[in-house]
């Protein structure tokens, strides 16, 4: 396909800004010392050149998207219309309170839903995206740990099954990470978290349910075991699909949370983001919130900062049209229309996963949560069928592959979330067409080691991509 | 690929071998292939400190970073710098493409044969 560097002819041109109706000044800066390189397109052509690029995507519009852990669900148009609406987006971080009160109140009313619905004493909506609020609240927990004159406190215990970012968050916030193993299903080894924490705990940081979609049943002896030693509890709001409206990580004894606004609460994510990540907590870590949430008083709604703030993590108030969207989501649906989509997404997942279960190996054969992961280190081993292939022979039949290879504890990983959204219909689909896969795969293995065979990209030289990205156009 | 049987290994597939008082260290051709093809590669500086027991570099892939553990403790006399640019000699050469070299070696771990090796992969899989 061209680029748009590669479209058009010099001069060719379109006018969608009006005349210039102001005086022309030469700016005193240096000269440009060669020619800018701006396409030079028509609108025909302008169009048509990212339409080409919008058909060569797939997102929740195009089809089934069962990134495990990702919870691309649909996102509600009645969301972007609210979000579009001019009050929202007409106005100014800085305009006075008293004349953007109805914003005041979408971000108090949805810290007052978050708060409900996470089990938390309060909430700050400012940071842009999961890892950012796995920042703010590992900061939390070191502000809360130095207050108290704790500062021996360094250490944060990450079991082996988490996702990437928790470990890494937390050696950013400056903490030293100790690893802690999962037992044979999936869940925390009690025993070994015993012998993992002590007066140099700072926290734990836990997603439940865990990564390989099951809910940890030991969770209030984690939780107890790591307040025992001093330390606090963070929650990892990565999973919180699977249990919302049915249990809250403020009553499995977590003290501080974060929230993906873009997986849990239907907002876009990936490509066409931004995220969100809200971060709750006990009154504990109150004093310590980052600055500007939104309060309710006498006279109306208000912004007020926190004395011993970590400061700011973002500017303003986050990133508000997200925020804007989520309360509609959560506004539309109430509070049963929450429990009941927490509830299809487990379905889906037990769903998909016993239709499966003939032709694919599951890593843990139990009850999953949201999502279930497969492996296919058998395959691998009997018809030297990998995990990539079945993601690659996918792509043929038009729907986004799995997760693959995470989490890490599972060998040659597919991990399935199909969300509440999805149909019947569609889901049957797609299991057939694994199925199809998996016969064609022991058939004629060449042919699956070979997928795709019907896009436009088959398999590009990853570790090339890895190594040497070119990220720019070069110009001759 | 048939595992050497002049080389000592860890349960944590790093080989050993000895030459003379230094301690040559690499990554074994079951753990290449567990990994795929290596991106990157993360090793010490010569002069530093390692630890029997404890990661003294990881190797990243085109699925995931994985810490490489030491077999011994010692100082750093020699890191493999070819490695840095070519990564990908380890998946071509396991026990070619060393990491580093170990001197004033003080502790060990307890290190398999060929043989034992063998069999504990064969556990593993």
């Amino acid at each position: 396909m061209e680029l748009i560097f590669e479209l058009g002819q010099e001069g060719r041109g379109l006018d969608l800004l009006p005349a210039c109706d102001v005086e022309k000044v030469v700016l005193q800066a240096p000269k440009r010392e060669k020619k800018m390189h701006l396409p030079h397109v028509s609108e025909t052509e302008l169009s048509r050149h990212y339409s080409r690029l919008e058909k060569r995507t797939h997102g929740v519009n195009d089809g089934f998207y069962p990134l495990g852990s990702c919870t691309m669900k649909y996102n509600p148009k009645v969301n972007e219309e609210m979000a579009a609406l001019p009050g929202f987006t007409n106005v100014h971080p800085l305009a006075p309170v008293e004349s953007v009160q109805g914003c005041l109140e979408v971000l108090y009313t949805l810290q007052e839903d978050l708060k409900e619905i996470a089990g938390m004493d309060h909430f700050t909506l400012q940071p842009a995206a999961g890892a950012h609020g796995e920042f703010t609240g590992l900061l939390l927990i070191k502000a809360y740990h130095k207050a108290n004159g704790d500062e021996k406190r360094t250490k944060i215990i990450v079991p082996d099954s988490a996702h990437g970012t928790n470990p890494a968050s937390a050696a950013m916030a400056g903490f030293d990470i100790v690893n802690i193993p999962s037992g044979e299903d999936g869940c925390v080894d009690v025993e070994a978290l015993k012998k993992a924490v002590g007066e140099d705990t700072a926290g734990l940081m836990l997603t439940n349910p865990n990564t390989v979609g099951i809910f940890d049943k030991n969770i209030l002896e984690i939780t107890e075991i790591i307040h025992k030693s001093g330390g606090l509890c963070y929650y990892d709001g990565a999973n919180l699909n699977a249990i919302m409206g049915q249990c809250r990580p403020g009553d499995m004894g977590f003290d501080v949370v974060h929230l993906n606004l873009h997986k849990t609460f239907s907002t876009p994510h990936g490509g066409g983001g931004p995220g969100s990540g809200p971060v709750g907590c006990k009154d504990l870590l109150a004093p310590f919130l980052p600055g500007c949430y939104a309060v309710k008083t006498e006279e109306g709604f208000e912004y007020e900062a926190c004395e011993e703030s970590i400061g700011s993590m973002r500017s303003f108030a986050g990133n508000f049209l997200v925020i804007v969207k989520a309360l509609t989501y959560i506004t539309t649906l109430g509070a049963e229309g929450i429990k009941e989509a927490s509830q299809n997404a487990v379905l889906n997942a037990n769903y998909m996963r016993v239709k499966l279960a003939d032709a694919y190996d599951m890593a843990y054969d139990v009850t999953c949560m949201h999502e279930f992961v497969m492996t296919l280190e058998k395959k691998k081993k009997e018809i030297d069928i990998t995990a990539m292939d079945i993601a690659k022979a996918m792509l043929d039949y038009g729907i986004h592959p799995p997760t693959m290879y995470f989490p890490l504890i599972v060998h040659e990983a597919l991990m399935v979330e199909p969300t509440e959204t999805e149909t019947k219909e569609e889901m049957d689909h797609v299991i057939a067409v694994l199925h199809e896969i998996m016969e064609k795969a022991k058939k004629d293995p060449e042919y699956i080691k070979h997928s795709p065979h019907h896009t436009v990209i088959g398999r590009p030289d990853e570790v090339k991509a890895a190594r040497t990205p070119v990220v720019a156009y070069t110009f001759e | 690929m048939s595992t050497p049987t002049e080389l000592k290994y860890s349960k944590t597939h790093e080989w050993v071998k000895e030459e003379g008082d230094v301690m040559v260290i690499g990554l074994t051709d079951f753990a290449q292939n567990e990994l795929g093809d290596l991106v990157f590669v993360n090793l010490p500086e010569e002069g530093d400190e390692v630890e029997a027991g404890e990661a003294f570099g990881d190797v990243e892939s085109v699925k995931a970073v994985s810490d490489v553990i030491s077999p011994v403790s010692g100082e750093v006399c020699a890191i493999n710098e070819d490695l840095l640019d070519n990564p990908a000699a380890i998946n071509e050469d396991a026990y070619g493409a060393w990491l580093i070299k170990v001197k004033n070696v003080s502790d060990s771990e307890e290190l398999m044969d060929a043989s034992e090796y063998d069999k504990f992969c064969e556990s593993e899989k």
